[in-house]
């Protein structure tokens, strides 16, 4: 049981959530073992364990171009990248852990649920990545998104998960740095380069905007509102796109490049960028599990961990015998 | 062996016809074999057993990887063309990297249905690096300065790779019934192709009397005597001393996993090898 006070008196409860919601208004940190409601538990759980997978499903997209990448320092750079990924995912996950290790659920609770599709991972990492610039792109742009709602996070009332983010942050830097740099040297490079280029950001587009989640148009939802009282994020889906406008369009703008999006303006009075809504609809049935890739990844996910069942069982068995 | 040579600079290499081509020979063979054997580690990103492994499993991809680079770019001071030219546009049988680091991690595609053997990554690893050990001690004394120097610091990273693949071989040949039987067949299928790495192929016995490195029997003993004594270790029968491997790679034979490993590691260079990338 999660709540050790569930059983007691309703008073007692209160008195816990009253002390509680104080420490999270006095800007206190919330640790592992602090007493917490089960519904902060349950909304780090969705959220750090959905973080924590999309990590380790964003390798595989650039996974792909790893062998492939058109130069020796560029396979270097791409390797120790995807590394990062994975090793970001292990920090979350074991994040995630410790929040589900009073509901007796563990590691491989969670990959469950990722193969079966209860456990969603970001729409970017559902799409295709066909050429090299989309190695690039992901690198600059997606990544710069990551760090955008990342940074904001770092602010958040869960300590564990603001340290595992403190971390993620730096190293993800260093790749939007990496993925800029193949962007710059595609832009500066011959048509065809440049072409390569310009396709992939037009690909990607849709995707990116998708990636804050959808507008509140004022109607926040009851689910923000709530992790906004927990202070588990302190701004929202629209504001965060916001910042990413603010950020990279005048740079994709710098480099010659073009949007997709002919309406796209910032609006020097109302302080804010009117642009071409994506398709929700579509947004929705991404990360339901039906997007360009999103089966063969999963796939790709599912079967190499059936494949190497064997040895996860062999490891097991070893420890058995120690203990 | 020439007694006493020591070549302190690429410069100096290039003034000996015949030791500058030996020279280029050995380092193609060092360059190849790990530029070869990282891609296939790097094929098995995001689909080892754990997460913690594909990191630890990753990192060392990395290392192998940055030493093919250092040994392309002396090939690049020596003249023989530029790095990421040599890592990319030569044709399989230019490659002299050994057979056994170009087989194929398993069935399937690294991007669709891969069903690759980690009892097969764990042994080819693990012999592999031994071997690689003892030709870097080898190397650690080679007449030309500047592969000595560079084999003193990848000898200090080979040490923990070594030390990550025994773990792995300890756990697994005690672990169950199962990862028991298929390292044994990992073994029989790593022993097939395994005499291939020490042998220096037609331009062999020039390196040795060039005092590059010490000569096939030697190192072939060196490694065996270290092989027996760990595969015993942990509880493996000795399969006997390696039979002649069927084709030599150090010779430019090379297979049809090999041509696929090619066209897929130059698959964008080669969309325009001139432009910068």
């Amino acid at each position: 049981m999660i709540n050790q006070y569930e059983k007691t008196d309703e008073k007692t409860y209160n008195e816990q959530m009253d002390a509680f919601m104080a420490r999270i208004e006095r800007g206190e940190k919330i640790e592992a073992d602090d007493w917490m409601p089960d519904d902060y538990r349950q909304q780090l759980i969705k959220l750090i364990s959905m973080h924590g997978v999309s990590e380790i499903m964003g390798a595989l997209p650039e996974k792909e171009w790893v062998p492939k990448a058109p130069s020796l320092r560029r396979k270097l750079a791409i390797m120790a990248k995807v590394q990062d990924e994975m090793g970001h995912g292990q920090l979350l996950i074991r994040v995630a852990e410790d929040l589900m290790a009073p509901l007796g659920k563990t590691r491989e609770d969670l990959l469950d649920d990722l193969f079966t599709g209860r456990l969603k991972f970001h729409n970017v990492f559902h799409m295709e990545a066909p050429t090299w610039a989309d190695a690039g792109v992901i690198g600059w742009l997606v990544d710069g998104a990551a760090i955008i709602t990342q940074t904001m996070s770092l602010d958040t009332s869960y300590a564990p998960y603001a340290r595992a983010l403190y971390r993620i942050c730096a190293e993800e830097k260093f790749h939007a740095q990496h993925g800029e740099s193949i962007v710059l040297t595609l832009a500066e490079g011959t048509p065809e380069q440049r072409d390569m280029l310009q396709d992939a950001v037009n690909r990607w587009w849709p995707a990116l905007l998708m990636f804050f989640g959808p507008p509140e148009d004022g109607a926040i939802s009851s689910n923000q509102q709530r992790n906004m009282q927990y202070k588990i994020r302190t701004q929202t889906n629209e504001e965060l796109r916001q910042a990413f406008f603010n950020k990279y369009v005048p740079r994709i703008f710098h480099l010659g490049l073009t949007l997709p999006d002919k309406t796209i303006r910032f609006d020097e009075a109302e302080g804010k960028w009117h642009y071409q809504q994506p398709d929700w609809e579509e947004f929705k049935q991404i990360v339901k599990g039906n997007g360009p890739c999103s089966k063969q990844r999963l796939q790709l996910r599912t079967m190499s961990y059936k494949e190497t069942q064997w040895v996860r069982d062999a490891l097991l068995g070893n420890q058995r015998e120690v203990v | 062996m020439v007694e006493g040579i020591r070549i302190a600079t690429a410069e100096e290499a290039k003034e000996n016809k015949q030791y500058l081509t030996s020279l280029q020979e050995l380092l193609f063979q060092l360059a190849d074999d790990d530029f070869i054997l990282a891609y296939r580690g790097s094929e098995w990103l995001g689909l080892a057993p754990h997460i913690e492994e594909d990191v630890a499993f990753s990192s060392i991809s990395q290392d192998t990887m940055g030493h093919s680079v250092m040994f392309y770019e002396m090939l690049e001071e020596l003249e023989a063309g530029r790095a990421d030219d040599l890592a990319h546009l030569r044709s399989p049988d230019a490659f002299r990297n050994a057979i056994l680091v170009e087989r194929v991690n398993g069935e399937g595609h690294y991007m669709e249905e891969p069903q690759y053997d980690w009892a097969y990554a764990i042994v080819r690893f693990y012999l592999y690096e031994l071997f690689k050990l003892v030709r870097l001690e080898s190397l650690h004394r080679s007449s030309y300065q500047p592969l000595a120097v560079i084999a003193q610091k990848m000898m200090t990273e080979l040490r923990y790779h070594l030390y990550h693949w025994q773990v792995w071989m300890e756990h697994l040949v005690n672990g169950s019934e199962e990862s028991c039987s298929k390292m044994k067949q990992a073994l029989e299928k790593v022993w097939s192709d395994v005499a291939d790495l020490y042998t220096f192929g037609p331009k062999g016995e020039e390196m040795v009397r060039f005092g590059l490195i010490e000569g096939e029997a030697l190192l072939a003993q060196r490694w065996m005597e270290k092989a027996r004594q760990a595969l015993e270790s942990y509880g493996l029968t000795w399969p006997g001393k390696p039979e002649p491997a069927q084709l030599s790679g150090r010779a430019g034979q090379h297979t049809e996993e090999m041509v696929c490993a090619v066209a897929t590691l130059s698959e964008v260079y080669r969309l325009n090898p001139a432009a910068n990338w």
